[in-house]
């Protein structure tokens, strides 16, 4: 009996035959593989798995433990949903895209050591990304590129921040870093803060994820941030500055949703949001706050992926995306619109759904840390998770001004894969016991008290009133909003315009310069130099052999081959010689 | 079933009831969060009766405001042909 098998090897492998398979057997695969990993990961038992040795350094393929167990569920769950939303496509590409980039995200989960970290790392990069240069366009493949140059970048610094870490610290093997940290621990947390999407490291995200396809979206808005929060919680748990900077995240992707006019964009940025509670959850770094954080990405995945696929529906039936092209399709979405709006009571929090049982957890745990400024500015950031996410893109999208769009419900896939999201926000907010148990440490939380209650609801409700009443100031405008990706994308343009314009300016001035003055001065030398050559350096080369000529001629004259003239010459020498010394060396 | 229940949030015909719902449920919510029994309240404002419900609506239009103001007076919302 196998005790072990790793889900990342069944995704990366279990692509490979894909392109090969056709029509329904296709589809049975493609839904058996996140099965069996569903399997795989529920039987699992914590322990180490594939040991060795690689150049010198000690390397742990697999280490399973609880932390690493909650992340892999919801990670194959998702696989699982996603897959099956993505079944009705023709081509095989973004199937096999999507395997390699679940198992890459696999792959880290149980990376025991830093080196098999980096590798799944940079695969599930590499695999996202045709996820995005699979919808094709200038835009998205524009996106796709910045995406991963940005991607690049950051596993260049994690690789370095490896490198250096290994050597400070004699060991790859994957661990808490806080207690250490130099240069490396530096780098390795900034790598990871990129994939968690912090600002100012954020920008990659919201930018690239709604160029995506309609179900590449909903495979990325579940997996890269994902994986980096289990990182910063395997790695940096308790690390002070991301409190910080989970608070600011969290409000700072709430501001963005307000001047947000694509759909999938403010969903984007509410992932950003929403990570923020997870990571300020691993810088408060308690049992309670871990857990917080850690069941907190069980269920944003989920209700994440259901706004997402709710969102793509919109998009694959309609062929729009901006707020202010859609509107009126809940007569003709019904179901969407109901299976979307599950996801949203989630991502609120309401009771009842799973946002309830797991971002109050988070708040708590900064409540119970005495730290009244972090609960107060989650707090705000959930009313403005409702405001947009629960009222202001539903309102927009389905309702609104009746656009007299063609709508018509997605492919039944479609549908089936956004209603088993729905029963899991609905499961997990009812029953969380499941939930808690699978939790890296025992939970004393209990979020249904009467208080918590009432007081969510009040939150809420009065937001929803804040809506009612300034709906107009929200309308959506027909703008795009400048994030930290300004920096390089008019950062590259103006490289560009310096290549072009003052650059090749130069360049030319330089040429011109060549052949209007320094090509006839060149001319003009090599002739002068022809002329001292012909008559200067050649006559004096001619001069010296016929003065050597002349001197042989005269050398060869005293060469009388007698011996008496030889010793006698010698005789004269020594004399000389004597005589020099006599006079030098007294 | 849910046809009908999307219909209602979306029909004109029933904006009055559904405002009359919406309000009704405000004050449901509020007198439920006063009536409410608190073990303990761990800081000031927890005992500030109906707190929630004032911090949700500030909170909702603070957001509005601030993100707008940004978005217009701080320059971060271009035209859509920005980056071309």
């Amino acid at each position: 009996m196998i005790d072990f098998v790793h889900p990342a090897l069944l995704f990366i492998l279990g692509a490979v035959p894909i392109p090969f398979l056709k029509g329904s057997i296709r589809k049975a695969y493609l839904v058996l593989v996140p099965a069996l990993a569903i399997v795989a990961v529920l039987t699992m038992e914590p322990g180490n798995h594939g040991a060795g040795q690689f150049i010198g350094q000690e390397i742990l393929f697999a280490k399973v433990d609880k932390l690493s167990i909650v992340f892999a569920t919801v990670f194959t769950i998702m696989a699982l949903i996603g897959t099956i939303y993505a079944l009705h496509l023709p081509t095989a590409g973004q199937h096999v895209a999507a395997f390699v980039y679940v198992g890459g995200a696999l792959g880290v989960v149980f990376a025991g050591d830093y080196l098999t970290l980096y590798l799944f790392w940079e695969g599930m990069a590499l695999a996202s990304a045709y996820l995005v240069f699979a919808q094709g366009g200038e835009q998205a493949i524009r996106a796709a590129f910045r995406y991963l140059m940005v991607h690049v970048t950051g596993g260049v610094v994690l690789l370095g921040g490896i490198v250096l870490h290994g050597l400070a610290a004699g060991s790859l093997l994957f661990g808490p870093i806080a207690g250490t940290m130099g240069i490396g621990g530096y780098l390795i947390l900034a790598g990871f803060l990129l994939n968690a999407a912090v600002p100012p490291l954020n920008a990659w995200l919201t930018d690239a994820y709604p160029e995506a396809t309609v179900t590449g979206a909903v495979f990325m808005s579940a997996f890269t941030t994902k994986t980096a929060v289990y990182v910063l919680a395997r790695a940096f748990p308790g690390t002070e500055l991301l409190v910080w900077l989970g608070t600011v995240m969290a409000l700072y992707g709430v501001i963005y949703a307000v001047l947000e006019n694509d759909c999938r964009r403010l969903l984007a940025y509410h992932i950003v949001s929403q990570v923020g509670y997870m990571v300020a959850g691993i810088g408060i770094g308690t049992e309670m706050a871990v857990n917080g954080a850690a069941s907190h990405a069980f269920a944003h995945i989920l209700y994440k992926a259901l706004l997402f696929m709710g969102a793509g529906a919109v998009i694959e039936v309609t062929g729009r995306r901006k707020l202010t092209e859609l509107g009126g399709l809940y007569k003709t979405m019904p179901l969407t619109v109901a299976l979307y709006m599950i996801g949203a009571f989630a991502i609120s929090a309401f009771p009842f759904f799973s946002g309830f049982v797991t971002k109050s957890m988070v708040i708590a745990a900064a409540g119970q840390d005495h730290r009244a400024l972090v609960v107060l500015a989650l707090t705000m950031a959930s009313s403005g998770t409702f405001l947009h996410t629960g009222l202001k893109l539903p309102y927009y999208m389905f309702f609104g001004t009746d656009r007299k769009l063609e709508g018509r419900e997605p492919p039944r896939n479609m549908l089936v894969a956004m209603a088993i999201a729905a029963v899991f926000c609905i499961v997990i907010g009812v029953f969380p016991g499941p939930l808690y148990a699978l939790l890296p440490h025992p939970v004393a939380f209990e979020p249904y008290t009467d208080a918590h209650v009432t007081e969510s609801l009040a939150l809420l409700m009065f937001t929803a009133l804040g809506f009612v009443l300034f709906l107009k100031a929200l309308d959506p405008e027909n703008t795009v909003s400048i994030d930290t990706d300004w920096f390089y994308r008019k950062g590259a343009q103006a490289f560009l315009w310096f290549a072009e314009k003052p650059l090749a300016r130069y360049e030319k001035a330089v040429s011109n310069v060549s052949d209007s003055v320094a090509l006839p001065l060149l001319h003009g030398t090599a002739r002068a130099g022809l002329r001292v050559d012909l008559n200067g350096v050649d006559a004096a080369v001619n001069g010296l052999a016929r003065a050597i000529l002349v001197g042989g001629g005269a050398l060869r004259r005293l060469q009388t081959g007698v011996v008496t003239h030889y010793a006698l010459a010698m005789i004269a020498g020594v004399i000389a010689a004597v005589a020099v010394f006599a006079v030098v060396w007294q | 079933m849910i046809k009908r229940v999307v219909d209602f949030f979306g029909d004109e015909g029933h904006a009055r009831s559904r405002r009359r719902l919406f309000y009704l449920m405000l004050v449901l919510v509020v007198v439920a969060d006063l009536l409410v029994a608190r073990e303990h309240a761990e800081y000031l404002w927890d005992r500030l009766p109906g707190w929630s419900a004032a911090y949700g609506f500030g909170s909702c239009v603070l957001l509005i405001f601030v993100s707008k103001f940004l978005g217009h007076q701080g320059g971060l919302m271009r035209r859509e042909d920005y980056y071309d």
